[in-house]
């Protein structure tokens, strides 16, 4: 049981000053993946049955390497930013709370870095 | 962790069947949620039946009728009974409106009417609002101003004050509020849409000096940005009013400013 006022708890602990940034870069990210996943798309089904070394030459074009690079970022940026949200809507123990968006955040780093770093290997390879 | 499960003693049982009364043509069944403070275990749907060539149109009639003349025990909020006052906010047919602007006439069989949604109950379909209160008091919904008062009104051209149509019209019956679902999940740091209009009702006064502080109040992930852009706040609006578009405004204003 609290006896603070009703006002005293909705005032909490004030203005976290803070949220634009995390809601824009939500749309920006969002913005970005409708072409860069029609890219990605049409990518893919024009490759259906290439031979691996044909698609490895398609993807080391630099255009093409840096597409996929930006399709990943845009990809594991937007992710992680949804699932915070998610995750700040449904889980109200503050301790999961923070432990679950510090895992999603380092593993969407991990992921779009792992694919970055291939796309590199594959571009420098060729 | 998330709640899957409803706490103790929520689930809503049947409760007692009223009888019609006799020589009663027009009937209509009403099965209203019945919970009691002073009483033991769980909410209740009781069932009235009302005769509706003895009764007013609107659902609030039926209401003041069951009240009256079947049982007094039924415990509800109204005032205006002319949609002006909110008192009367309620879930009438899986909808949140008010029950002095609701048709009987236009719900399809039997007439179930909840207390607004996941607010805690005083008692039948009496919620708790103080909530919801304290966060318009938070905002402060009141003209803050630095320049020396005028000698007369403050003046406000015509284009001016047509921007706060759509907003001095709210009556804060909370149908909006109680109907978002991020306003169920957190609602003691989310403001809700009743309360991010009313914030945007001051945002959007050219009278008002203090638009920047006001929007400082609402930088935040919780406050305002708990908006999901769901809607269901303006589906329901029983005014037709649109506070998903204050809060999309509110947004546009942080991104102007940065």
């Amino acid at each position: 049981m609290s006896l603070r006022t009703p006002l005293a708890r909705v005032r909490g602990l004030g203005s976290a000053k803070d949220g634009t940034h995390h809601w824009w870069m939500q749309r920006l990210t969002a913005v970005a993946l409708v072409p860069l996943t029609l890219w990605f798309a049409v990518g893919v089904i024009a490759h259906v049955g290439a031979e691996l070394s044909a698609v490895r030459l398609w993807l080391a074009r630099p255009i093409n390497a840096g597409a996929m690079i930006l399709f990943v970022a845009a990809v594991f940026h937007h992710g992680q930013l949804g699932m915070q949200v998610v995750i700040e809507d449904y889980v109200h123990h503050e301790g999961l709370k923070l432990a679950g968006i510090v895992a999603v955040k380092l593993v969407s780093a991990l992921l779009a870095l792992t694919c970055a770093v291939a796309v590199v290997q594959i571009a420098t390879a060729q | 962790m998330a709640e899957f499960t409803l706490p103790a003693n929520s689930k809503v049982v049947p409760g007692k069947a009223h009888p019609a009364p006799a020589g009663a043509k027009n009937l209509r069944s009403f099965k209203i949620y019945r919970w009691d403070p002073e009483g033991e275990g769980n909410p209740r749907l009781d069932t009235y039946q009302v005769d509706l060539s003895a009764c007013g149109p609107m659902v609030l009639d039926a209401l003041i009728k069951i009240k009256n003349e079947i049982d007094s025990t039924l415990t509800f909020r109204r005032s205006c009974r002319e949609g002006v006052c909110g008192s009367c906010a309620m879930n009438i047919d899986g909808t949140n409106t008010l029950a002095c602007t609701r048709y009987i006439s236009d719900v399809r069989g039997a007439v179930k009417i909840y207390p607004l949604p996941h607010m805690p109950v005083i008692k039948d379909l009496v919620p708790d609002l103080s909530t919801a209160y304290a966060q318009l008091a938070a905002i402060e919904p009141w003209m803050k101003t630095s320049s020396a008062p005028p000698g007369r009104e403050r003046l406000q051209t015509p284009e001016d004050r047509a921007k706060l149509d759509g907003m001095w019209e709210c009556i804060l019956c909370f149908c909006c509020t109680t109907s978002c679902p991020s306003y169920w999940w957190n609602g003691e740091r989310y403001l809700g849409p009743a309360i991010l209009l009313q914030a945007y009702r001051w945002i959007a006064d050219s009278r008002d000096e203090a638009t920047g502080e006001r929007l400082d109040q609402l930088e935040d992930p919780f406050r305002l940005y708990r908006c999901h852009t769901i809607m269901n706040c303006t589906k329901t609006c029983p005014k037709n009013l649109n506070p998903a578009k204050a809060i999309a405004e509110i947004k546009k204003l942080m991104l102007a400013r940065r």
